[in-house]
């Protein structure tokens, strides 16, 4: 029953996203504001059905219904509570659903929270909002209904797929959809400031915080994944350039792209029709992905359905939202005019480049994707782009990014001079050559690339903390109390931004330890023997069955002691085989140990004769730090999410008179002195 | 700079357009550049068993091979470390090696996916990486392609027969 209702409210969300759709929109157009309300109440009417289809699926997957396919499929009663939870998403047609849970959120939030949108704009973004909803759901209806019944209904399900019944991974589709979907709403803003003609300082300000918003959880979510795939997967690998990954790594790059472009339309007025551009290609770029993942086109774990009838209704849906929008973009965006002029070395130029590496960057990881579908449709070659050609053109693309990242925060808007600002950065300089040559001693004989990764994070580093310190104290008169007094006060927008530039710092460097740095040792080992990995004994010590919810373990156990520390400290590493009973599958529960500067991490494989077994063993120095950047970023996100200027800020349009600069955030400005 | 001053604000916005439009220009160049030097070296191709037997695979070029586990030919060296299996397409099989632990959905009977390079003998395929991170009913769409070339794919039923007939163990040590 409460399956029917399910699909139910699914069916009614259709008609009220129709409504949505339509009448506000007209209603801008004529000028109507009875007309142009609508857009509200429906957008909650719209969120509560597909909240109560959700949750109607959800109730079906925690009772173990399995008179509905969709839980004969993916779930199993003996499956823990987590698991049966995440369950609902880790599959098509729940996928789905909470794609349009989602975007459905995001509208009702901007009903919500909109208050102070000036009417035609909200109700046009809603309504962009609704269309794209409609067709989505359109597709659940047609093609992929998740409260399906089967008759009669089996005693038990097919359980989903084991390698997705892990926590890292629960967690990971919602957090990723919510950045996904949450560049929609950007979408809809942006597009409806093409329909009204106009782009100004106010529509950036209100843009932003769902940038930051999406882009916070883009992040994490893809962080997730990653983190998922290092421990999961037993490969020690974090990142393997699978076109699924890229799927959500593109929308990303163009996101971060746009969080910096929309400063420069809300701070100079400028760059206006490139932000918009940016808004309709990060979600241009959500769809692509998830036309690829979707459709079967490329395969992976990600994909779980290959069915050409869904594919095909999803590229509709593309070439009808990316390409309706283009057109849009194509018609609207000469009309925008142009406002603030800049120099080339200014605040606006390094933004630029920022973007200009970002977009470029996330251009080369769409040719790598699609280049092999390209090359099978016009030769019927069969090829793969891998890590090598993503490390020979995405890395030389970083760098200089990076690099430039460390100056871009000290310049000033208009024009700026370099000189006094290098003058600056020589302390960041100094630093990031003196970890250079330290990193280069310690690590003598390996990798000489990865001193270029780690002179990149310690240059950032310096620079962070140089364009704190610039900022408390740009003067010698201020006195170190007064200094700590103006670090309390600095703006949330100052700490976000410095949170995630050291964020992106680590990252880099944890990257470089985990690809360039790493050792591994693959050997056969008898219990009590002994395997060297870098400063480390690895001993193989025990080798247990242990019985598990739906599963029987294999459980090793390794101590590990460090050699030349003189002291009796060990460590017990426990790693696992899972031998799932529902259909006999197997996975690898790699075990590993964080420490500050490194991972140990150890993988148990299968009996390799004469009493021994095959261990796959790392030391993996840095690997940790990418982990908490990833966090240092998030948190940058929701510092910069939280500032009182987009909280309560300037929202009203009277207050942005065009070209004029908007006061700027209080005394500690980012510029330099002089 | 005091050139650009002396310049009307349309001339001017104009300029940092022209400039903006160049660096941008620029910028695409040399990442198509970057790109396409990266396609020639990085790209790898994909082979079956029967056109690596006819020879048809260049010299000492590394590429990826798919089939399936030829049921009960996969064991584990004296060393413990290498494991040894066949990969098939129904109608000619290749030797593959691989020095490392298999992906743990890696049984007899699945379909499968190799990066490596043959030997200077050309009759073992030494994988870098093997790849069975699918699902236990998954087929890579490479394995099927290469079975139709090879003649030798009936459909899902020819899925199910080898399911059928692959136990679901896999590896193991030499008696």
């Amino acid at each position: 029953m409460i399956a029917e209702l399910g699909h139910y409210a699914l069916t009614l969300a259709l008609g009220v996203a129709l409504v949505q759709a339509i009448l506000p929109m007209v209603g801008a157009t004529r000028g109507d504001a009875r007309w142009m309300a609508v857009a509200v109440p429906t957008a909650l009417v719209q969120f509560a059905l597909l909240m109560f289809a959700f949750l109607a699926l959800m109730h079906a997957y925690v009772t173990s219904d399995f008179s509905v396919l969709n839980v004969v499929a993916n779930s199993h009663s003996l499956k823990p509570m987590l698991y049966k939870i995440s369950g609902v998403w880790g599959n098509h047609e729940g996928s789905l659903l909470l794609w349009v849970a989602v975007m459905a959120l995001f509208g009702a939030l901007v009903a919500i929270f909109g208050r102070n949108l000036p009417p035609g704009l909200k109700a046009r973004t809603l309504s962009i909002q609704a269309t794209i909803t409609v067709g989505f759901l359109l597709f659940m209806v047609l093609t992929s209904n998740p409260f399906e019944r089967v008759f009669p209904a089996p005693l038990e399900g097919r359980d989903l797929n084991p390698l997705l019944q892990d926590p890292g991974l629960a967690f990971h589709p919602p957090m990723l959809y919510i950045g996904y979907v949450g560049l929609s709403i950007v979408f809809s803003f942006a597009c409806a400031a093409l329909i009204e003609g106009k782009v100004d300082a106010a529509w950036a300000r209100w843009v932003r915080p769902w940038t930051l918003l999406a882009w916070s959880f883009l992040t994490g979510g893809i962080a997730l994944g990653s983190w998922w795939a290092y421990y999961e997967l037993g490969w020690g690998g974090f990142w393997f350039w699978d076109p699924v990954e890229n799927a959500s790594f593109m929308p990303w790059l163009v996101a971060t792209a746009m969080l910096h472009s929309a400063i420069v339309v809300e701070k100079r007025d400028t760059l206006k029709s490139w932000t918009i551009l940016l808004a309709i290609i990060g979600f241009s770029l959500s769809l692509i992905g998830t036309f690829l993942v979707r459709s079967g086109v490329l395969t992976s774990v990600h994909a779980f359905a290959s069915d050409p009838e869904r594919g095909v209704f999803i590229l509709m849906l593309l070439a009808v939202s990316i390409g309706g929008s283009f057109a849009l973009y194509a018609w609207r965006a000469p009309s925008l005019s142009g406002g603030g002029l800049f120099r080339p070395i200014s605040r606006e130029g390094a933004l630029v480049l920022n973007n200009l590496l970002l977009t470029t960057a996330a251009a080369t990881v769409l040719l790598g994707t699609l280049y092999p579908l390209f090359l099978e449709l016009l030769t019927n070659d069969k090829i793969s782009v891998g890590p090598p050609f993503f490390n020979a053109t995405f890395v030389p693309i970083m760098i200089p990014l990076f690099v430039a990242l460390g100056v871009g925060p000290f310049l000033p808007w208009k024009r700026a001079d370099l000189t006094p600002v290098l003058r600056l950065l020589i302390t960041a300089f100094v630093f990031a050559v003196a970890v250079t040559v330290l990193a280069g001693i310690v690590i003598w004989g390996q990798q000489a690339y990865a001193l270029l990764g780690i002179a990149v994070s310690a240059w950032l580093v310096g620079s962070v903390v140089t364009e704190i310190y610039r900022k408390i104290r740009p003067t010698r008169s201020i006195g170190f109390g007064q200094a700590f007094g103006r670090l309390l006060n600095l703006p949330r927008a100052a700490w976000g931004m410095s949170a995630a530039h050291f964020g992106i710092a680590i990252v880099v460097a944890g990257a470089t330890g985990a690809s360039l740095l790493t050792t591994e040792r693959i050997e056969a080992v008898r219990i009590g023997e002994t395997v060297e990995v870098a400063q480390f004994d690895f001993t193989l010590t025990s080798v247990t069955q242990v019985p598990g919810p739906n599963y029987m373990a294999t459980r090793g156990e390794f101590t590990i002691t460090p050699r030349d520390s003189g002291t009796d400290q060990s460590y017990i590493l426990e790693a696992e085989n899972r031998q799932f009973l529902s259909n006999g599958q197997v996975t690898t529960e790699a075990a590993i140990r964080s420490f500050s500067w490194y991972d140990l991490y150890a993988v148990l494989g299968e009996p390799a004769g004469q009493g021994r077994y095959t261990v796959r063993l790392y030391f993996k120095p840095l690997v940790p730090w990418m982990w908490a950047g990833t966090i240092f970023m998030v948190i940058g996100g929701f510092l910069s999410l939280s500032d009182r200027r987009l909280r309560v800020g300037a929202p009203k349009r009277s207050a942005a008179a065009p070209n004029a600069t908007p006061p700027n955030a209080p005394s500690p400005s980012a510029h330099p002195a002089e | 700079m005091s050139d650009a001053k002396r310049r009307s604000p349309a001339a001017r916005r104009k300029k940092v357009r022209l400039t903006l439009v160049l660096c941008g220009t620029l910028f695409l160049a040399a990442a198509t550049a970057l790109t396409l030097s990266a396609l020639q070296e990085n790209v790898t191709f994909f082979f079956g068993p029967t056109e690596v037997t006819e020879g048809k695979v260049p010299q000492g070029a590394t590429f990826r091979i798919g089939g399936l586990v030829e049921v009960g030919s996969c064991h584990i060296r004296e060393d413990g470390v290498t494991r040894e299996f066949r990969i098939t397409d129904g109608s000619n099989a290749v030797l593959v090696t691989y020095a490392g632990l298999l992906p743990s959905l890696f049984r007899d009977g699945q379909g499968v996916v190799a990066l490596g390079q043959l030997d200077t003998g050309h009759s073992t395929f030494v994988a870098k990486e093997v790849l069975a991170k699918h699902d236990e009913t998954y087929m890579p769409t490479e394995v099927v392609e290469a079975m139709k070339r090879a003649g030798t794919w009936k459909g899902d039923e020819s899925v199910a027969e080898i399911e059928a007939s692959g136990t679901s163990d896999p590896c193991k040590a030499k008696a």
